[in-house]
């Protein structure tokens, strides 16, 4: 009986599979479509992040919007850093795809090395510095949309006291720091920035824990860069205001959330993506602010008083208007002149920075 | 100070709830002979499930009975291939983590209304309150220990009991015959296979209890990878209170309480940097278990059952 069944299984694969051999190749369609152009995104999280990833994830979704059937696009979530990138970054350029966006800092080195292989391949790396011909770099100023969103802060504290959730001491999260000090303190020179550091973007229930122990510690507002809404939960739960960052985060925790300075992809992934179409794409370095829409500041909740909305709209027009919030006199933590009268901290002095501006309750090593 | 210590005791038995309810969860399992390795995603099954539920139905028991269930059917599942089918229990455990994150990802994007993107991501459901007990909740310290919701409460109850049972009980004797020499068990008149899938089961639903504690109650709402990682963790917990249900509470509140030192001493604006700070759970872990295991080899006691991870069979001799 065993046999029977064994036997009568393999004739009934056989069957199949010749039957398969039997058809007749598929005629190709006489009307050729023109061939989509082909463009894949590396994600660190997942979209459903709510943050770093929902937004590029939005970016993603825009271009299906705006090009239509011209564009093809594809994406994988939660790549680690690492080897594991390498292989899915290959991959990509295996499959033929035209375009690729690798959206976290670890990923530079293995795009470069894909990059070096694949040179008919366009790469572009988010917030690295690594090029190559056909490898550009592209990133924002989210320091100066977070300028703004210590305005607000620096406005509404009482306990002039203002928690800032970080993630990793790095060039990158520093200078948002020092951005939403420098905000803090143009309306508030009394106030603090207390700065924990969690050393992971995505933990919820770290990142959570960090925002008690702020609150626990009299702050009254609490702004983060991390990659969840967890902290500003941790803020609603006590009553507390909160700066979002990444997405509008108002929209998912309320509108203790006063405002969130975002990113806005969209903008950057339309051009380079039009001109990599056009054939007019070159190896670029990206490094847009305000006045190019790339990052900006969400709406504002209705708990922000009138008086504070005006103030935020002014530095915003001077920001646009082509002024850097690293404009001096700038002190350091230790009340020292860091950038005198007349200057600005430079570009490449910016993608570097390791020191905090005074104000900052913190260390960054 | 006062309040300083009692704000730190109260984050660190809210943190430690769910490390606790797996570490007992894993030590009944581990006393049963079998090492499961997939906590960290029938701890994610568990979270995302009893979310779904709470914001479905708005009832916490039913969300509850739902990480339960879920729960005992992966854990089940490990039971099949490791008891039964005498599969490598490491693989077997270490499919179901890479199965159960996984799937709880996919249940995450799946479930929720469709009117929502991100479908159960940010959502808000019901969640466990803390009680608030006239007089004592006044006192500090004390407040800290009595104003927590019923899902910490259970832990209280739970170690004791955990405790008695294993070792002042005749089924808790049988439980530890069997991890430590199923065939003496055997002969003795145990139904060593029957223990092991219960302790198993019973194992796992405790520790899908520990992650609807993160999804009801420690951080409400479902977000991907909610652990974090502390699936993980609990099998260090387990060896760090030797397979004693009392020590399990030092082990979390140890990892629960310097996590929540750590970051009010960041707060505090302290020289420590914060690197060292961040590191330090890992490492009180590591030093502990080593001195654990120096103490072991001093005293002669073994805390591991001796029969962990080895598959049984009865005609074997």
């Amino acid at each position: 009986m065993k046999k029977l069944a064994v036997l009568g299984t393999i004739l009934l694969v056989s069957a199949i599979l010749f039957a398969g051999c039997n058809k007749k190749p598929v005629e190709p369609v006489a009307v050729e479509k023109p061939k989509a152009f082909k463009v894949a995104f590396v994600y660190i999280g997942p979209p459903g992040d709510l943050g770093w990833t929902y937004e590029h994830d939005r970016g993603r979704k825009a271009l299906n919007e705006a090009f239509g059937e011209k564009l093809q696009t594809a994406f994988i979530e939660n790549v680690p850093e690492g080897p594991d990138a390498t292989r899915v970054i290959r991959q990509y350029a295996q499959d033929g795809y035209d375009m690729i966006f690798t959206t976290s800092f670890g990923y530079m080195d293995p795009t470069l090395e894909v990059a070096k292989e694949f040179p008919n391949v366009k790469f572009e790396h988010c917030s690295g510095y690594k090029t190559n011909p056909n490898m550009a770099t592209y990133f924002g100023r989210i320091e100066e949309a977070r300028y703004l969103s210590g305005i607000i802060a620096g406005k509404m504290t009482k306990s002039n006291k203002i928690g800032f959730v970080a993630a990793f001491p790095i060039p990158e999260v520093v200078r948002g720091i020092n951005g939403f000090t420098l905000g803090v303190r143009s309306v508030n020179p009394k106030a603090q920035v207390k700065v924990v550091w969690t050393n992971t973007w995505y933990d919820p229930v770290k990142e959570r824990e960090a925002a008690v122990a702020l609150l626990d510690d009299g702050s009254d507002i609490i702004a983060q860069h991390q990659d969840t809404t967890e902290p500003q939960k941790a803020a609603k739960e006590r009553g507390k205001f909160s700066i979002g960052y990444d997405s509008d985060m108002g929209k998912f925790v309320g509108d203790t959330v006063l405002a969130s300075p975002i990113w806005n992809w969209a903008v950057y992934y339309k051009d380079t993506i039009g001109k990599a179409m056009a054939g007019t794409w070159t190896s670029h370095q990206y490094w847009g602010g305000l006045k190019d829409g790339v990052v900006a500041l969400s709406d504002l909740s209705p708990n922000v008083p009138e008086d504070v909305k005006t103030l935020v709209k002014a530095a915003q027009d001077k920001i646009t208007g082509g002024w850097s919030i690293f404009s001096g006199p700038i002190k350091d933590q230790a009340g020292k002149i860091a950038v005198k009268e007349g200057e600005t901290v430079p570009d490449d002095k910016q993608s570097t920075m390791d020191w905090f501006v005074a104000g900052v309750v913190g260390k960054v090593k | 100070m006062i309040g300083l210590i009692s704000s730190i005791l109260t984050i660190t038995l809210r943190a430690g709830t769910s490390l606790v309810y797996a570490t007992i969860g894993e030590i009944f399992t581990e006393r049963g002979g079998i090492l499961n390795l997939g906590l960290e995603g029938i701890m994610l099954m568990g979270a995302v499930t009893s979310f779904a539920v709470s914001y479905y139905t708005h009832s916490l028991p039913l969300a509850l009975l739902a990480a339960v269930l879920v729960g005992a059917a992966l854990s089940a599942i490990h039971a099949f291939l490791t008891i039964t089918m005498r599969a490598n229990q490491v693989v077997s455990g270490l499919s179901i983590t890479l199965f159960g994150s996984g799937f709880a990802s996919f249940l995450g994007q799946r479930l929720g209304p469709a009117t929502n993107n991100h479908r159960l991501v940010g959502l808000v459901g019901a969640k466990f309150e803390s009680f608030r007990i006239p007089v004592l909740s006044d006192i500090p310290i004390v407040q800290s220990i009595v104003s927590q919701d019923i899902l910490t409460w259970g832990i209280y109850l739970l170690i004791p009991l955990a405790w008695f049972y294993l070792y002042r009980t005749r089924a808790g004797l049988s439980l530890r015959a069997v991890g430590e020499n199923p065939q003496t068990a055997d002969a003795m008149g145990v139904d060593v296979f029957r223990l092991k899938y219960a302790y198993t089961i019973s194992g796992g639903m405790l520790v899908a209890l520990g992650g609807a504690h993160l999804s009801l109650s420690y951080t409400p709402g479902w977000s991907e990878n909610i652990t974090g990682g502390r699936g993980w963790i609990v099998i260090a917990l387990v060896i760090f209170s030797m397979w004693n249900p009392a020590r399990a509470i030092w082990g979390a509140l140890l990892f629960g309480g310097i996590n929540a030192v750590q970051f009010r001493l960041q707060a505090s604006g302290t020289n420590i940097p914060a690197g060292f700070l961040n590191m330090l759970p890992y490492i009180m872990t590591i030093v502990v278990l080593v001195l654990i295991t120096w103490w072991e080899a001093l005293s002669k006691k073994v805390g591991a059952p001796a029969a962990l991870g080895q598959a049984y069979m009865r005609e074997d001799k």
